[in-house]
């Protein structure tokens, strides 16, 4: 039986000051003029909280990069929704934060790059930015807005996640996400400079574990550990079409925010259907909902509800069968031929491919 | 949980109802935490001045049950909220 939604990433647009080489925004990137207007997204957030949706991730590129930013939060607790910022920090000032604070924001998740200007700049593509958004951590703490520090790490900088744990407590953060970067969108193409060793991955762990020892109570330490290097795959967006969806900059509703490089699935648009009509009756949501799509080794797997056979999307990326296991899976015949692969691209070097940005109105 | 201890609901962590579900929930940072009869009773008189003690001296009453039988079985709950960083606690 399909439930409800409980959380909705709201893509307000692909915008974005920082180029980012793993940005999960997809590689053809809608035009700026696509974009669904403020009195629409208002509408998405009411029809959202009608269908049962509590969480409410304003989302990017860089949604600061909206101007009605503020309008947006604002319509979006009217609707009832818990709403929750996630940004780079660039385009925040001290005033605009103070805007956002009035209309009722509930809660900031910062992305961190790097944990000094040279690291931080370099993976960002943006010079100067690391030191904007300390500004802007210090504003978001003045102001007492509860914070998550994003951390996203990969071969180049994994070694600064002890530094970034420390940085997440001296912000006043009450959470971390430590986030071994996933390879879809841009990060595919920067696997041979981004994969993380096997001892980084394990490292990882270690400190991790550490971590939440220690910091108990204090920093709530939650981890996404490197996929390729994993036995078993993650349950992702908590299985297809059970707990979320995504709303893409020009209103298309996705399973994930990385469903439109499965080619053969059609979505649809908020400009022309209802939300609730999309969540329950659209084929994208209803191809790969529960268990009836698998093939084995899933559907004899004892496993399946707890993962739901991983990732589509990576399936298709690296299999080309969006209907497979996930490689990353023990029990996926390809299994050996990743882990290969991951160990490879992990002693390759290369350059970065940054992102570039979404195509201006012709 | 100590007696004297002053349980609080952080700014960002509210009670809300959900019509849709129609249940309590406390949400949070990333989180929705349903709640059930216990646990909205205990959050619903979190307020950041009385004591646990108190508030649990206060559903004791409400509820004609044994005050040490309702800190028993809030505890745990509080200290879950607490280790997610969903409720503070002074001192
Ligand atoms: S990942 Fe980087 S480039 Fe992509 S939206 Fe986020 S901050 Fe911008
Ligand atoms: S076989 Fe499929 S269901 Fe079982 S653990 Fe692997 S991916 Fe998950």
């Amino acid at each position: 039986m399909t439930v409800p939604p409980i959380a909705m990433l709201a893509e307000l647009t692909y915008r974005c000051p920082l180029s980012c080489p793993y940005c999960s925004n997809p590689i053809e990137m809608a035009q700026q003029d696509q974009e669904l207007e403020t009195a629409t997204w208002a509408d998405v957030f009411r029809q959202a909280a009608d269908l049962g949706v509590l969480q409410l991730h304003l989302s990017g590129g860089e949604p600061a990069s909206r101007r009605d930013l503020t309008e947006l939060v604002h319509a979006a607790r009217t609707a009832g929704l818990y709403t929750n910022l996630i940004t780079s920090g660039i385009g925040l000032s001290q005033k605009r934060l103070a805007e956002l604070d009035e209309a009722g924001l509930d809660h900031i998740q910062l992305s961190l790059q790097g944990t000094d200007a040279g690291m931080a700049d370099m993976i960002g593509g943006y010079r100067g930015g690391f030191d904007r958004k300390m500004k802007v951590a210090g504003w978001i703490a003045e102001i007492g807005f509860p914070l998550t520090l994003n951390a996203v790490l990969h071969r180049k900088n994994l070694h600064q996640l002890p530094r970034a744990i420390e940085m997440a407590v001296e912000m006043g953060a009450r959470r971390i996400e430590v986030a071994t970067v996933q390879f879809h969108g841009w990060a595919l193409q920067n696997r041979d400079a981004l994969m993380p060793t096997k001892e980084q991955a394990k490292e990882a762990t270690r400190i991790v574990a550490e971590a939440r020892v220690a910091l108990k109570g204090k920093l709530v330490i939650d981890y996404v550990p490197a996929d390729y290097h994993s036995d078993y795959p993650k349950r992702c967006m908590g299985g297809w079409g059970t707990t979320g969806l995504n709303v893409a900059p020009d209103g298309l509703v996705l399973p994930c925010h990385a469903a439109q490089s499965i080619p053969h699935l059609e979505f649809e648009s908020v400009r022309y259907r209802r939300l609730r009509d999309i969540w329950y009756d659209s084929a994208a949501f209803n191809a790969y909902r529960g268990t009836d799509w698998m093939a084995d080794p899933c559907k004899s797997c004892e496993r399946k509800t707890v993962d739901f056979g991983g990732c589509r999307c990576q399936a298709m990326a690296l299999l080309g069968d969006a209907n497979a296991t996930d490689p990353v899976c023990v029990k996926s015949p390809h299994h050996g031929r990743l882990q290969d692969q991951a160990a490879a691209h992990a002693s390759a070097e290369a350059e970065l491919v940054y992102r570039s940005a979404p195509a201006k109105a012709p | 949980m100590d007696p004297s201890s002053i349980p609080a609901l952080p700014r960002g962590v509210r009670l809300h109802f959900d019509k849709i579900r129609d249940t309590w929930v406390l949400l949070a940072p990333e989180r929705a935490v349903t709640l059930d009869a216990i646990g909205h009773a205990v959050l619903s008189e979190v307020d950041g001045r009385r004591s646990f003690a108190e508030i649990t001296a206060s559903l004791a009453e409400k509820y004609s049950a044994p005050q040490a039988q309702i800190a028993d079985d809030s505890e745990g709950f509080l200290t879950a909220l607490r280790n997610r960083r969903f409720l503070d606690v002074s001192p």
